[in-house]
């Protein structure tokens, strides 16, 4: 018997040659249907709605489809347009409907808007590439097979106590010319970079905003050459959903994300997972002076934060807000981590100013923020990493307060300012640096919040680079061409001496053995570590503490430092693998100070020059703890003993020392005090101290002993 | 240029050959090919893209219907794809699912000679 011809997908009219059908209202976006694209747009105040259609790259219209209104399902428009060449097509829309900012309402439906669920976004193809000005319509949506051949590839799920961060930046980690890629500043060029973060030891890189941006949206030029000052940081998005071109050598094909797809797919070869560093608290469309390119014309009042008289709400510093707890929005939100998940296989998500995501319309904070609860109990999102900046520019600071549903992480602000303060040998630190070095239980453990709350980091893309903080104690921003006034002031740094660039081998060596204790710190401390790339090898940024808009040497990767710096590098490497090697220094839980497994020592204890007397004056700059590799993950785990010095002070000091709790002896995997090639050992070959009982400790210096 | 395509079917083997520009407006011309060798069950699909230019996204699109359509268990073979098709090629990770070779294997060019035009 034949079975009945299915007549759920066939055109019911006719709009010229195009056939046509009332589409589904859900999912939002363009999507593939049998036959034909489903188009769905939202708008709850837009009268009419046009579905207008380009030839890839032609300037006018191919075809423009009204809705008709028997195709709009309470605010949502949808429709199926059939035989449609997906290769060919670039569409977005045109909105009718008042324009009344005074009431929030931006409508002119002479702007073709791009479709905000758009998964791939033309107009900015190839990087750095002029647009012209005068077409009307920059920004265009385009159709995207979800085709990609995954094979058996998955999130990769490393438990976060165990994840160690790096902080990359997709085009600046390889366009400097001694990258030696073959597709500089693309994310191939960051593939064939990946033997090299292999070898440092990370197993998870953080990726500064890679949705589609402008990076044209900064009108100003360098003060010295005269040249355009291109926004390369990307905290301006344009489309949720879709990857910037271009950082994809295939950009001018269309085929970023497929580029995009295979690194990721290829990092997770090489065990390493990738965090987006996104940012939905503020988009490229700026303030009412800004581009109409999406959300303001679609449906402005729903987007933004509006004040009562219609203009933008600005808690991110740079022009609007979105309006992230309207309904419509949060879903918006929701639908694009959940589709960076499961089409991307991204492993977790950085989330800029995330205070703002627990405003209300208003902007007041709430105290049970639905987003924030919605992220954290999504399904798709289950298993995936969620770090919150825990501040916004509106002044809302909560390290330690963000609402985190036993999910949540946070940059840990404060452990990067004690840090800095010890580093730099302030006094009255030692206190604040016990809680650092334990995953500061003083902020997170008064509601159960375990070490991986905190996203432990000392630099960031967002300040001195590490080589600066040592050799800088003011900003040096005059390349941004503000005159120097942007970017932070209070940036807790030490010139160790000169400021700058010094041919003085003291103050070189000093910072050098700064630079190595902030990342010996770093990496024995409790909690999820996170480097900046080029810390590593001492990046230098002159002094640019904001370096947004330098897409030059200034923010680009030298790599002829990896050879230059070598000792650095070297150091920074075995630091990680120790940290890999001990799961004492990697709990899951806060340590309890107590000997709960009745050993007869507990899981850490404090000490200062004298054995088991830690020193907690204000005027004390030393302190040691050791960890008894008993008490590695609640005892289930053993591991060796480790014992580290901290020196603050400007003299060296000697440092009595406690036995071994489970016998055995002190090896010396980490000195910063000594020089290379003694500075540090490879895992498993420190060498026995030949002293046991007491040991010089330099000058701001760290020492890190290892029980055998 | 224009696309030229052209299809043999022997002993199992779809041999599909290209030549000229492989663009959004000519994808459909190698992708109704593919579809007629599936009807033939090949044991595998060789495209001979010596003398081809330029591959736009269309025609890696076509790429991936074709392993698509035709099943894991038949062998996709691309030969002597030019440098700059397949570097795009690489780039979008599309080389792992297909099998790349510089020149036509020697049992298949001598099957080609043997049958009759």
């Amino acid at each position: 018997m034949m079975s009945p011809q299915r007549i759920d997908n066939q055109p019911q009219r006719t709009h010229g040659s195009f056939r046509l059908r009332a589409g589904r209202p859900l999912p939002f976006g363009a999507t593939l249907v049998p036959g034909g694209v489903n188009f769905s747009v939202f708008s709850r105040r837009a009268t009419a709605a046009t579905l207008v259609l380009f030839e890839k790259g032609s300037a006018e219209p191919l075809a423009e489809i009204p809705f008709p209104r028997e195709f709009r399902i309470g605010d949502v428009f949808a429709m199926t347009v059939y035989d449609l060449d997906i290769e060919r097509i670039e569409y977005g829309y045109r909105m009718d409907g008042p324009f009344d900012p005074a009431s929030g309402q931006r409508f002119d439906p002479r702007m073709v808007l791009m479709d905000p669920y758009a998964k791939a976004i033309s107009g900015r193809n190839v990087w750095g590439e002029p647009p012209d000005w005068n077409r009307p319509f920059q920004y265009r949506s385009c159709l995207v097979p979800e085709d990609f051949d995954w094979e058996d590839d998955r999130p990769l799920e490393i438990p976060l106590e165990d994840s160690i961060i790096y902080e990359t930046h997709v085009r600046g980690f390889t366009r400097h010319p001694s990258s030696g890629v073959r597709h500089p500043g693309t994310f191939a060029g960051l593939m064939e970079k990946l033997p090299y973060l292999r070898e440092l030891g990370v197993n998870c890189i953080e990726l500064m905003p890679i949705f589609e941006f402008d990076e044209f949206d900064n009108s100003r030029t360098h003060p010295g050459t005269g040249e355009r000052l291109l926004n390369c940081w990307g905290y301006n998005t344009v489309g949720f959903f879709a990857p910037k071109a271009g950082y994809a050598a295939t950009g001018r094909f269309g085929m970023q994300v497929d580029e995009l797809k295979t690194l990721v797919k290829e990092l997770h070869r090489q065990g390493i997972e990738v965090i987006l560093d996104v940012v939905y608290n503020h988009t490229a469309e700026g303030n009412e002076h800004g581009p109409t390119i999406s959300y303001r014309g679609l449906d402005n009042s729903t987007y933004y934060m509006l004040t009562p008289e219609g203009y933008y709400f600005n808690f991110s510093g740079v022009g609007n807000t979105v309006n992230c707890n309207d309904p419509v929005v949060r879903d918006m939100v929701l639908d694009s981590l959940r589709y960076w998940v499961s089409e991307f296989h991204i492993d977790g998500f950085r989330f800029d100013l995330a205070a703002i995501l627990g405003r209300d319309p208003s902007g007041r904070p709430l105290s049970n923020p639905p987003l924030l609860e919605a992220l954290a109990f999504d399904p798709i999102l289950g298993k995936c990493k969620l770090i919150a900046e825990a501040w916004d520019a509106g002044g809302l600071y909560q390290v330690g307060s963000f609402p985190a549903y036993g999910r949540w992480a946070e940059w840990n602000g404060k452990y990067r300012d004690t840090l800095r303060k010890f580093l730099r040998s302030d006094s009255g630190q030692l206190g604040e640096l016990s809680q650092c070095l334990q995953g500061s239980p003083n902020l997170y453990g008064w509601n159960g919040r375990g070490p991986t709350a905190s996203i432990n980091f000392i630099t960031c893309h967002d300040g001195f680079t590490l080589h600066d903080l040592v050799s800088y104690d003011h900003k040096h921003n005059e390349a941004n061409g503000e005159d120097n006034r942007d970017g932070s002031d209070d940036n807790l740094s030490w010139n160790s001496g000169a400021e700058g660039d010094t041919d003085d081998p003291h103050i070189q060596a000093l910072r050098l053995r700064r630079m190595k204790s902030a990342v010996a710190l770093l990496m024995v401390s409790q909690g999820v570590p996170m480097l900046l790339a080029g810390d590593e090898v001492g990046r230098s940024q002159a002094g640019n503490n904001n370096n947004y808009c330098n897409d030059n040497e200034l923010s680009w990767f030298d790599w002829s430092l990896v050879e230059s710096r070598s000792g650095l590098l070297r150091f920074v490497k075995n630091c990680i693998a120790f940290r890999k090697q001990h799961p004492v220094l990697r709990s899951a839980r806060h340590p309890r100070n107590s000997d709960f497994l009745g050993l007869g020592s507990s899981d850490i204890s404090w000490h200062g020059t004298r054995a088991w007397f830690a020193d907690w004056s204000p005027e004390s700059r030393l302190l040691a703890f050791m960890l008894d590799g008993r008490y590695a993950r609640d005892g289930q785990m053993p591991d060796d003993s480790l014992y580290v010095v901290m020196n603050g002070h400007w003299e060296p000091l000697t440092v009595e020392l406690p036995a071994p709790p489970a016998g055995g002896s002190w090896h010396v995997f980490a000195n910063t005090g000594a020089d290379a090639p003694d500075d540090s050992y490879e895992p498993g070959t420190e060498p026995r101290l030949p002293e046991q009982r007491e040991l010089l400790v330099g000058a701001r210096s760290v020492v890190i002993l290892v029980s055998r | 240029m224009a696309l030229e395509v052209s299809l043999d079917v022997l002993d199992g083997t779809a041999l599909i050959e290209l030549m000229g520009d492989l663009d959004a407006s000519s994808a459909f011309r190698l992708k109704e090919m593919v579809e007629l060798a599936a009807t033939r069950e090949p044991k595998r699909l060789v495209l001979v893209l010596k003398e081809l230019r330029y591959m736009a996204s269309a025609g890696l699109r076509v790429l991936i219907f074709a392993k698509q359509k035709l099943g894991k268990d038949v062998e996709l073979i691309l030969v002597g794809a030019q440098e700059s098709v397949l570097q795009t090629l690489q780039l979008t990770g599309i080389h792992q699912s297909v099998t790349l070779l510089d020149e036509l294997p020697e049992s298949l060019a001598l099957e080609r000679r043997r049958v009759p035009a």
